[in-house]
């Protein structure tokens, strides 16, 4: 029988180490990672500025043929919107820390309208332009300066659905929202980084 | 009743894919940090053999003055692929390895802070190793462009196919890219939380400071390789002109994104090296690290100054003199820090009781080579020298008594000093120091006639050459074979210890450091209970404890 008995105190063990190690102290942990990779997600953006400054104060023949400026009033609503909306994402966050469910889905579902209508404010600007990528270095920095942080934007709002979409798990938030506040945080990051990005692009004409 | 009980064994047999019994467990997603780190080790050795092969292709085709072996454009693949291979697939993921298996023991902790992001970073090498290789085999093979990829060369697409080996290589790039960006975000995170109770900054293992500084460089420097490389790839392939002269785009601006990680990824490389002499001087010395603060807080130093120095690569880039000038000095100012670590090394080992074992052998020939390395790198940051040799042997020497004579080295050291703990064998002594003397007999042969070459005037990256250079270059085709050659009994020790070696002890070299408390290999979770840590790391001949509980680090268990 010893051999047995020892086999189940091996298996009863073996599972609770398991069960520990899938855990460790994973959750502590997560913000302060995301925190470290966010610093290291900015400094593409930094890279791709640094270019647009070089681009832009180095070329010969900076527009294109045909091309005045850009067009600053339509993307200067859509500024006024995204950067408002790291507001009302702050107001959804406090809901959710007074346990106010509804409150946190009200100003969140606000929050991803308000990130839709800049996506779709700036598919209209895009559809509008005559230019393209491939028109000299100020239509490939233009697309792709927007185009890189729209997908932030898109990757932003495709989060928050996924966070609105687990609040209706039952006590899904009540341990602990790391999913929230590391989603907030990202909107905020995309934010900044769109303001350094409409004053290099838009208003530094 | 005998066979009921061995039944009821199978039936309730735990699934053990991550116990330390179980060999399969190297061939699966496992979450252990010590798994993955010897993962990391045997597949970027694989890639090692493949880019010495390729090295050896390379030295074959030199031995001659003409372009006889194989075909120009062949040539110009090879030592694409071969640098390609040894930076992103050997040195980085090598020393990905030895830190994911070491730096969780070294600071106290049962495992990385993200086990899984860590597995799924690991599982990226071997992806994007397969799509390098697989460049191979498509029309107009691999990249030709060299591992830096300058554009308008690299803009050319011979085929015109959207599937061309630049588009592969820049894939690969990417990929690995992401790889190391997750590994960072992790290293980083698991050294700032996870360390056991009483290890403070200052007590934590020089290595583990070097890996920091190392893996601080990854998080700043390559996302501006993946910036630069998106725009390639976007020129390549959807047609802009970020980098093509011919439709107004700047192929300066390139390198700049290029040389602000890829002069900074040497230090991702040479850091970890510096940790592994850290490590190994004082075990086989008997003396404490000499000004162990001074040693930890240069490598952030080294970080820092990482940043500054990029456009030194671009001497003959056609750079304004204020940039030549500025970058000359910060480049001249990265020998302070490591200056200061060498003088540290020589005061440890000087006046010890050396054991020249083959941990203690290759560390002290890398040292050697890094001194080598660093007097030419000093004559090549000086702008009017790096003019007269750029692009010469004299560069292709320089690094390579870095990334060889140093790095290689100290990665082999490291791989001897920790093999007991890794596999819980001992390694044969005998082949271990054949090993260390045809390596290092082979990088001096190999890499030293580099230097006279170049200083006469021989172009790197050229199949032909004028006769006039043939002697040195017989002589480092012999070294580049004897290297090769090098490689077999360093195969035949590793893989014969692992099966029969000796049964190693706890802590075969009287080695000071949590990893050493507990047995070899260690149990899947390192520590039953985290080590209270009461002491500052290197107490050699001060008979101090280094933890307060170190009989509960391990539960005993009794066989049934």
């Amino acid at each position: 029988m010893q051999p047995l008995d020892a086999s189940i105190d091996t298996l009863d063990t073996s599972l609770i180490v398991a069960e520990k190690s899938d855990h460790h102290e994973e959750h502590d942990n997560r913000m302060f990672g995301f925190v470290v990779f966010l610093l290291s997600e900015s400094v593409i953006f930094f890279s791709f500025f640094a270019g647009y400054i070089v681009y832009k104060t180095t070329s010969l023949d900076w527009l294109p043929t045909g091309v005045t400026g850009l067009e600053i009033k339509e993307p200067a609503i859509n500024t006024v919107v995204l950067v408002s909306s790291s507001f009302v994402i702050y107001i959804a966050e406090k809901f959710l820390h007074k346990n106010n469910l509804w409150g946190f889905r009200a100003f969140w579902l606000l929050t991803i309208a308000m990130g839709s209508y800049f996506l779709y404010g700036q598919a209209l600007e895009w559809s509008g332009l005559p230019f393209g990528f491939g028109d000299g270095v100020f239509g490939g920095t233009f697309y792709l300066l927007t185009g890189f942080h729209g997908l932030h934007v898109l990757t932003g709002v495709l989060l928050q659905l996924i966070m609105l979409g687990r609040s209706f798990l039952p006590n899904n938030y009540a341990k602990g929202e790391f999913g929230v506040q590391s989603t907030s945080l990202f909107w905020h990051f995309v934010d900044v980084i769109w303001i350094i990005l409409f004053t290099l692009i838009y208003v530094w004409q | 009743m005998t066979n009921i009980s061995v039944d009821a064994l199978d039936f309730v047999k735990p699934p053990d894919s991550n116990q330390p019994q179980n060999w399969r467990r190297f061939f699966g997603f496992s979450t252990d940090h010590k798994v993955i780190g010897i993962q990391y080790i045997v597949t970027s050795f694989f890639f090692f053999l493949v880019g010495g092969v390729l090295a050896m292709i390379i030295r074959g085709e030199l031995l001659t003055p003409e372009a006889d072996l194989v075909d120009r454009a062949v040539y110009n693949a090879m030592f694409t692929m071969h640098g390609t291979i040894m930076l992103f697939l050997w040195t980085f993921p090598v020393l990905l390895g030895l830190s994911n298996y070491l730096v969780p023991l070294m600071i106290g902790a049962k495992d990385m802070a993200f086990p899984r992001l860590n597995a799924v970073a690991f599982w990226l090498v071997p992806v994007f190793g397969f799509i390098l290789m697989a460049s191979f085999f498509i029309p107009g093979g691999p990249s030709q462009s060299g591992w830096w990829a300058y554009p308008p060369v690299s803009l050319q697409n011979p085929t015109g196919n959207l599937i061309n080996g630049q588009f592969l290589w820049l894939l690969a790039v990417a990929i690995s890219g992401v790889a190391s960006i997750m590994g960072a975000v992790n290293f980083v995170t698991t050294i700032a939380t996870m360390r056991a109770p009483g290890m403070t900054w200052f007590r934590m293992p020089a290595f583990v400071w070097t890996v920091l500084a190392a893996q601080i460089i990854q998080l700043f420097g390559l996302p501006a390789l993946t910036a630069g490389a998106v725009m390639l790839l976007s020129d390549l392939t959807f047609g802009t002109s970020f980098f093509d002269p011919a439709k107004g785009g700047d192929p300066v601006l390139f390198q700049h994104f290029f040389w602000f990680y890829s002069h900074p990824a040497v230090y991702v490389i040479i850091l970890p090296v510096f940790g592994i002499f850290s490590e190994i001087f004082p075990v086989y010395a008997r003396k404490p690290l000499f000004g162990y603060k001074v040693v930890a807080v240069s490598s952030l130093i080294i970080t820092g100054l990482s940043a500054i120095v990029w456009v030194h690569h671009m001497f003959a880039s056609g750079t304004p003199d204020w940039m030549r000038m500025l970058f000359m000095a910060t480049t001249m100012l990265i020998s302070v820090p490591t200056g200061i670590k060498v003088f540290a090394w020589v005061a440890t080992v000087w006046g010890g009781k050396i054991r020249l074992t083959t941990a203690m052998l290759f560390a002290l020939g890398a040292l050697t080579m890094f001194v080598f390395a660093g007097i030419t790198g000093i004559m090549l940051a000086s702008v009017p020298v790096d003019i007269h040799v750029n692009n010469t042997y004299f560069v292709v020497g320089h690094f390579h008594y870095v990334i060889y004579g140093a790095a290689v080295m100290g990665i082999y050291a490291g791989l001897y000093h920790w093999f007991p703990k890794m596999t819980g064998r001992m390694y044969s002594e005998g082949l271990g120091k054949l090993h260390f003397a045809l390596t290092f007999l082979g990088t001096n042969l190999c890499f030293f006639p580099m230097h006279p070459l170049g200083l006469q005037g021989m172009p790197r990256r050229v199949a032909s050459y004028d006769p006039e250079f043939i002697f040195w270059n017989v002589i480092a085709s012999l070294g580049g074979f004897l290297l090769g050659v090098s490689t077999l009994p360093f195969l035949l020790n590793m893989i014969g210890s692992w099966v029969q070696g000796e049964k190693a002890p706890k802590n075969p070299w009287r080695a000071i450091g949590l990893e050493w408390l507990v047995s070899s290999p260690p149990s899947h979770e390192n520590f039953e209970e985290l080590p209270i840590v009461i002491a500052e790391p290197y107490g050699y001949g001060k008979d101090e404890p280094l933890i307060s509980n170190p009989d509960k680090l391990e539960v005993v268990h009794a066989t049934p």
